[in-house]
């Protein structure tokens, strides 16, 4: 652990300038990523801007859609009646997440924010591109089972962890950030980047801002949903797979659908082809198998996550069928 | 009069239950001497060389550091002068010699250790430290290893050697049977990872006087080896482990973190407190290790076992031999006319494993009781008819009777329990919605050990009796079982002992593990108890003949007095007796009878395990667990059942989940913490059932007692593995059952 200072300003325009202006600034929210990465020395932060006192907990609904404060805790979303009636799918994706200790201390915005679990980013002494860029991926040549199918880069496989962001790619959410230069809002698919020639980076967000909250659009998947994660333990395990899957059946016939991926890519990967292919046809096993080889298309396993090509299409397929017969 | 059993047999409370759950219970890590310092290692980043220099200087000057002590600068360790380490290894080989050298010889090898004020400045000190190697080629891959597996050096030396090949009849005779199989286990490298992490506090109480809070299964061994370590009377080294959060086998051996806070101590001339971080875990106490199992089988088509081979090969390091008994249960678990194993190790790149939970047996039953389900699924015979049909009746390893054995009734209870008559013969056919649904079963044994142990008993002038006793209390109970036997030899309620343990400066007693202590310390405390009644009628006798000529039996420990069973004249008040504290005080040595060479001794027991298996997402879950023991006397229904649970809910973590990993490459483990390092949580853990055989065994103790603690795990994993066989018609015989292996 590396020494820092700490402040805890009150008002969202010192705590960005606090980021903004000190390149080794980062935001502390729940803190249930980035202290472990402190204490691992994968983070170095000097200063650490906790936001916690800032006005960012509100969940209400507004116009068109849900709007969630960056600093709502990930239980009290999860938890949430206008959450639980309007998006089950995300409080379903919640609830898949981390643990309840960590559900009561984990935000929104640091939600969005972790970094990946890949091993090699976690060991200082190992080479990571994302950790140490030009170090090399220890990854590639390594143990990856856990690492990416779509959507990666001779620099990085890495996954990315959330269970969350899955469900909010699915539900093409908006996220409100905040920084130096003004307010913007970033469509949720373009909110985390591939790795690319740069996988030291995460996202989007340029240095200092802030993400101040997340706008759910309402939509028809109120009923036929299903968050699906595979892990290798019942609780408290990241994803093998996961499918956040969501249906607008009209009797048998679908209406819409909307598809994403966990465990699988940098980012939480949206599976628009297969939710096009769904359109129109009967809710069955049959069409779901067809949509899950449509959303494979262009996968490639490394090593040791050779079986992702099968358990991916898999439990898009076990997803669809939950989210059908809900 | 035969003391009759009133607290023997219940489920009596534990009796530090509450200081447990209130956080009064202080643990290794929680004396806080005045003047303590904090001590954090820093580990290699190879996995082999050399170290060619440190630099400390940023951590010297680091806020709050008292001390940097590396290789360079060690103080001189006296017992390992002749450059020995003189505590017990394992079987063969030399134990690390912490900073005496500047080998590397595996991947977080302590190779400095910081001392600060406090434990955040300890910590950060230790960042700061910055080594140079010279690195050499290193093999950590197991795959490498077995293909250049050793005999053990104490097989090679002594062909009566546990551990050495074994043959009955023919060997390998099944590989010219007509019916046969031939089937290659793996179980990967599992990590104890007891929730309380391993402390030590080293106090130098004097120059020539250490006191150690320790985390250790035996307070008397970890003296001795630190005695001789720094050249020490036994008796100027206290070792205290009052409590112990659970150890599983980690504290088992010394290791490189103790001799390090120790030399820390001496160094700063203050006690140090030293607590290993949960990615020290991993490297620094042990581990099961990596092993590979080969098991040859073949039978008659009426189901009786003709031949049955066993191998292994175990992982080891490169400074130690560590062995097991991993292919022990194939000479007596069946009755089959050739049986021979064989056992090696695999001399790699990593620290020395330690026994875990069931040890060798576990991992041995893995592979026996699964290849008894293909060999059953092969004959088409239900696997329990096929166990029935080769059933030991005598030990077929020596032609002994067994002191008890009853295997049988657990198959029948366990069986019945589970509803076993719902198992499908054939694979793959029984379904609940979408999932599939199997049984398994799987069998475990585990020797019942006694060694001697010693106890005293004292009577204060309270009425209440304190018995001391150096064994440790791991987490099954020990303090309770022995005040339940105390309160029925002596015929007293339970609130009357008091029973203390963890110091080894109380009467001898063995270390915590191989399922022993109730069976060794449990008979050392009803000799003491009736040693000490016996003590009380002598001191009686001196003034009042009635206890002079009266039977041992008809003494009674009234409430402040001594009396005799028909004879209500005869009272000795407690008062008058004990005039001087050690005036009623009694310590004994009890020892393991003569029976031991005419009996085969064992706890049996039998899991059955119901599962569902996902078929598209290759997700298991454990519905139902029932476990049936023949453990002879069950002292305490409530600890025996929990001890029971826990070892289920520990065969669920090796069947489904546990594995740690090492990235070849860099020999250094890729599971550091336990999100990577995968236990069950409540989640994976179904209600499980417990069911006792309850019949004592008249020859390990006068007790009865026969050993829980590692038949509660040992064929565990296989009744998971078989019970995914019946689901799925797929055999994994590779663990963990992760679902990639299911798709």
């Amino acid at each position: 652990m590396n020494q820092f200072q700490y402040v805890r300003p009150t008002q969202q325009r010192t705590a960005i300038t606090a980021v903004a202006k000190d390149p080794n600034a980062t935001f502390i929210a729940g803190g249930t990523n980035l202290v472990d990465l402190m204490k691992r020395g994968v983070m170095t932060p000097q200063k650490l801007v906790d936001i916690n006192r800032l006005p960012l907990t509100k969940i209400e609904h507004q116009k068109n859609s849900l709007r969630i404060g960056a600093l709502a805790l990930n239980a009290t979303v999860a938890n949430h009646q206008l959450v639980r009636e309007r998006h089950p799918l995300l409080a379903q994706a919640l609830n898949a997440g981390a643990s309840a200790q960590l559900r009561n201390m984990a935000t929104v915005g640091g939600n969005l924010l972790q970094r990946t679990r890949c091993p090699y980013f976690y060991d200082v002494t190992l080479p990571c591109n994302k950790r140490q860029p030009g170090s090399g991926c220890g990854a590639l040549e390594g143990i990856n089972r856990m690492h990416a199918i779509f959507g990666f880069s001779d620099k990085c496989i890495a996954v990315h962890p959330s269970d969350m962001s899955v469900a909010l790619a699915a539900l093409d959410a908006t996220v409100l950030v905040s920084g130096p230069k003004g307010d913007r809002s970033i469509a949720f698919a373009d909110l985390h980047r591939l790795p690319g020639d740069a996988p030291e980076k995460d996202t989007t967000l340029e240095p200092g801002e802030l993400i101040t909250a997340v706008e759910v659009p309402d939509g028809h998947f109120t009923r036929y949903v299903s968050y699906y994660k595979v892990r290798e333990r019942a609780s408290y395990a990241f994803a093998l797979v996961s499918v956040a899957a969501a249906l607008d059946l009209d009797g048998d016939n679908i209406v819409a659908a909307r598809l994403a991926m966990g465990g699988v890519a940098h980012k939480p990967w949206r599976l628009a082809a297969a939710e096009q292919h769904l359109i129109g046809k009967p809710a069955t096993e049959a069409s779901f198998r067809q949509a899950a080889d449509v959303a494979m298309q262009g996968a490639k396993a490394f090593k040791h996550n050779e079986y992702k090509l099968k358990l991916a299409p898999n439990t898009i397929v076990q997803a669809l069928k939950t989210a059908a017969a809900a | 009069m035969k003391a009759q059993n009133k607290q023997i047999g219940t489920p009596m409370n534990r009796v530090d239950g509450r200081l447990k759950v209130t956080g009064a219970a202080t643990y290794s890590a929680e004396y806080q001497l005045p003047g303590l310092a904090y001590a954090v290692l820093v580990g290699s980043t190879i996995a082999r060389g050399r170290v060619s220099s440190i630099d400390t200087r940023a951590a010297e000057r680091a806020p709050g550091a008292l001390a940097v002590i590396t290789h360079f600068n060690a103080p001189k360790v006296p017992g390992f002068a002749k450059g020995q380490n003189p505590s017990q290894p394992p079987t063969a080989g030399q134990p690390l010699q912490v900073f005496q050298d500047d080998k590397v010889r595996f991947n977080d090898q302590p190779i400095a250790v910081v001392v600060a004020d406090t434990y955040e400045r300890a910590r950060f000190a230790a960042g700061l430290v910055k080594a140079q190697y010279v690195q050499e080629k290193h093999q950590t891959d197991m795959t490498v290893g077995t293909r250049q597996a050793f005999q053990p050096t104490q097989a090679r030396k002594n062909p009566k050697s546990p551990v050495a090949d074994y043959q009955r009849g023919r060997a390998d005779a099944y590989q010219t049977a007509p019916i046969k199989l031939e089937a290659e286990y793996i179980i990967p490298t599992e990590v104890h990872h007891p929730i309380e992490l391993q402390a030590v506090t080293a106090h130098w109480e004097a120059p020539d006087r250490l006191t150690l809070y320790d985390k250790t299964q035996g307070t008397i061994r970890t003296r001795n080896d630190f005695a001789k370590e720094w050249n020490l009377p036994e008796a100027n080294v206290k070792v205290i482990a009052t409590f112990v959060g659970g150890a599983f086998g980690n504290g088992l051996h010394s290791w490189p973190h103790e001799s390090a806070a120790i030399m820390a101590a001496k160094q700063v001339n203050r006690p140090v407190k030293l607590v290993l971080s949960r990615e020290q875990m991993f490297t620094m106490v042990g581990y099961r290790p990596y092993t590979w199992q080969k098991i040859g089988m073949s039978a008659t088509p009426d189901g009786k076992i003709t031949a049955l081979t066993h191998e292994a090969t175990g992982q080891t390091s490169t400074y130690e031999e560590f062995t097991e008994s991993t292919v022990q249960q194939s000479r007596m678990m069946y009755a089959a006319p050739n049986v021979n194993t064989r056992y090696r190790l695999a001399a790699l790149d990593v620290s020395t494993p330690i026994w875990m939970r069931g040890p060798g047996e576990a991992t041995g039953a893995f592979a026996l009781e699964s290849a008894m389900d293909e060999m059953a699924h092969q004959l088409r015979l239900d696997p329990l008819e096929f166990r029935l049909r080769n059933y030991a009746d005598q030990d077929p390893e020596n032609g002994r009777p067994w002191s008890t054995k009853f295997l049988k009734e657990c198959y029948q209870m366990g069986a019945e329990r589970i509803g076993w008559s719902k198992r499908p013969l054939t694979p793959g056919t029984l379904r609940d919605g979408d999932w599939l649904v199997g049984y398994g079963m799987g069998v475990g044994t585990f020797g019942a050990h006694r060694s001697k142990a010693q106890t005293s008993a004292r009577l204060l002038p309270t009425g209440t009796v304190l018995l001391q006793c150096a064994t440790t209390d791991i987490g099954p109970g020990t303090g309770t079982a022995m005040t339940q036997i105390a309160a029925d030899t002596l015929g007293l309620p339970p609130e009357k002992i008091r029973f203390e343990l963890g110091n080894s400066q109380f009467p001898t007693a063995p270390t915590q593990g191989g399922s022993s202590t109730v069976n060794s310390v449990g008979a050392a405390v009803q000799e003491a108890c009736l040693a000490l009644r016996d003590k009380l009628r002598q001191l009686a006798a001196a003034s009042n003949s009635a206890f002079a000529v009266a039977q041992k039996e008809d003494v009674v420990l009234a409430d402040g007095y001594l009396a005799l069973t028909g004879n209500p004249a005869a009272r000795a008040n407690y008062a008058d007796l004990v005039r001087q504290p050690d005036d009623a005080l009694v310590t004994v040595e009890s020892k393991p009878s003569e029976e031991q060479k005419k009996y085969s001794m064992y706890s049996f027991s039998v899991h059955f395990a119901k599962v569902r298996v996902q078929p598209l997402t290759g997700e298991v879950r454990v519905s139902k667990l029932v476990s049936c023991a023949d453990a002879g006397t069950i002292v305490n229904l409530k600890t025996a059942a929990n001890q029971m649970k826990g070892g289920a809910v520990g065969g669920i973590g090796m069947a489904l989940m546990e594995a740690a990993t090492i990235d070849n490459r860099f020999g250094r483990y890729i599971t550091k913490d336990l999100a990577d390092y995968h236990v069950p949580v409540h989640a994976d853990a179904p209600a499980v059932e417990v069911l006792f055989v309850n019949q004592p065994d008249p020859h390990v103790n006068a007790l009865g007692t026969k050993g829980i603690g590692e038949i509660a795990i040992i064929g565990v994993a296989p009744a998971i593995a078989n019970a995914v066989f019946n689901a799925t018609g797929k055999r994994i015989r590779e663990l963990p059952i992760t679902p990639d292996k299911l798709i």
